[in-house]
């Protein structure tokens, strides 16, 4: 027999070896028990490595993977490069740069009302805070939220604890829109939460809810712009309302009402 | 190309990456990543070569990029279900020892063992995912799964063996 090399040992491990190397290798650690104890050892692990992970293999696909794949299966032809990647980066270009302009524009204001000493300036409107989070989020294919709708239960008690007040999100499947999840945020003077919705397309929009408007005047519903954003926001309570989305005027206030009805029905 | 075909490899590169990082959430986000680089490097892959080496490899140079970067420590927030586990309680103990015997073996030696365990890449497989000469792939493997035996036995580790008395 030829000399037996680590190599001939890993490779017998693995059955790699064809049938007259293997056999004199099996003959070798016949002779070797030592040997063939350490080289058991590695098929165990080998064995135990596979049934730890193989489960993976049977699970389903994360949504943002799963988009990703659904675009790869588009023909090559008819799909625009890059496309999806170039839309997020717009997106994230444009979630950039309307945090920069509300920096700048807090700033100033912050500025102007320096003297008088008045924080408040600081704070931004509740559409204009809405519609910063809604273009900070909504489009993060990753993590748009920070707890799934899958955990709802979780969720729900989490937020509400953390504002201090019960609080759930509204269903919107009658208009089309299912809860994708939630996340907490800090809002001018404490935490503040955000429901995320998409619709069959994968249009999403995002529900603002402060509670930092005790005692201020109650408002109907309002309307919006900020950039490409529109709101619909009102105030009630304690509660502040913000519903934002890229789409059509009339669409976004169709899915308003039916979050303000649940949440009078609510009451 | 077949574009079904990177379809079909994810549960194999998430698989991968799961027992590569151990995190779930970072796993898929290197599978994510490795997803985006390969669409953007669509026509650098030669049709009718093989699609999972090459998805392989892409995915081993990102984590070679991730590696070369000082990154802050960060903790996944949606951890919520664990690793994967068999159904007996003892069977448990010994998988989830297992991963956290894994965890203590070098990122390089992790891969090859990982690369021929998991995928039963052939050793020549191995060095052309990992862009490594076919001698260093034996010697990863061969270490790897040395240091692995050891941890799982409880026994010191080579490093280890100089006790101070």
């Amino acid at each position: 027999m030829s000399q037996v090399s680590e190599t001939d040992l890993q490779a017998w491990v693995d059955a790699r070896l064809a049938p007259p190397r293997r056999h004199e290798i099996d003959a070798y650690l016949a002779e070797h028990p030592n040997q063939a104890e350490r080289l058991r050892a590695y098929q165990a692990q080998k064995r135990a490595i596979k049934a730890l992970f193989d489960p993976v293999l049977d699970e389903v696909l994360p949504e943002n993977l799963r988009t990703l794949a659904e675009a790869s299966a588009m023909p090559a032809v008819d799909r625009p490069k890059t496309a999806l990647f170039s839309r997020w980066s717009l997106q994230r270009l444009a979630a950039g740069l309307l945090v920069a302009l509300l920096g700048g524009v807090a700033g100033w204001l912050g500025h102007a009302q320096y003297q008088s000493g008045e924080r408040l300036a600081q704070m931004a409107p509740l559409p204009r805070q809405a519609a910063v989070a809604h273009v900070v989020y909504s489009p993060d294919v990753r993590r748009p939220v920070e707890v799934t709708a899958d955990q709802e239960e979780q969720l729900v008690k989490w937020l509400s604890k953390r504002l201090g007040t019960p609080i759930s999100p509204p269903k919107l499947g009658a208009v089309g829109y299912e809860l994708v999840g939630g996340r907490l945020l800090p809002g001018n003077s404490g935490p503040v939460a955000q429901f995320m919705y998409q619709d069959a397309s994968g249009q999403r929009l995002t529900l603002y809810l402060t509670t930092e408007n005790a005692g201020k005047v109650e408002t109907g519903f309002r309307f919006a712009r900020e950039g490409q954003v529109n709101v619909f926001y009102w105030v009630e309570g304690k509660f502040g309302y913000a519903l934002s989305a890229g789409i059509d005027k009339n669409e976004l206030a169709k899915v308003a009402t039916a979050v303000y009805d649940q949440l009078d029905r609510a009451k | 190309m077949d574009s079904r075909a990177i379809r079909a490899e994810m549960p194999r590169l998430r698989r991968y990456a799961r027992a590569l990082l151990g995190d779930r959430a970072a796993a898929d986000d290197l599978v994510q990543d490795t997803l985006e680089r390969a669409w953007r490097r669509l026509a650098q892959w030669r049709a009718g070569s093989d699609l999972r080496a090459w998805l392989f490899s892409i995915m081993h140079n990102l984590r070679v990029d991730q590696l070369r970067q000082p990154s802050l420590s960060t903790q996944a927030l949606d951890d919520g279900d664990e690793a994967p586990t068999r159904p007996t309680q003892s069977d448990q103990l010994e998988l989830v020892d297992l991963e956290a015997a894994l965890r203590q073996l070098p990122d390089e030696q992790r891969a090859v063992l990982l690369l021929v365990a998991l995928e039963e890449m052939s050793y020549a497989e191995v060095a052309a995912a990992l862009e490594i000469p076919l001698g260093t792939v034996m010697s990863r493997l061969s270490r790897g799964r040395e240091r692995l035996r050891l941890i799982m036995e409880g026994r010191p580790l080579a490093a280890n063996l100089r006790v101070v008395r």
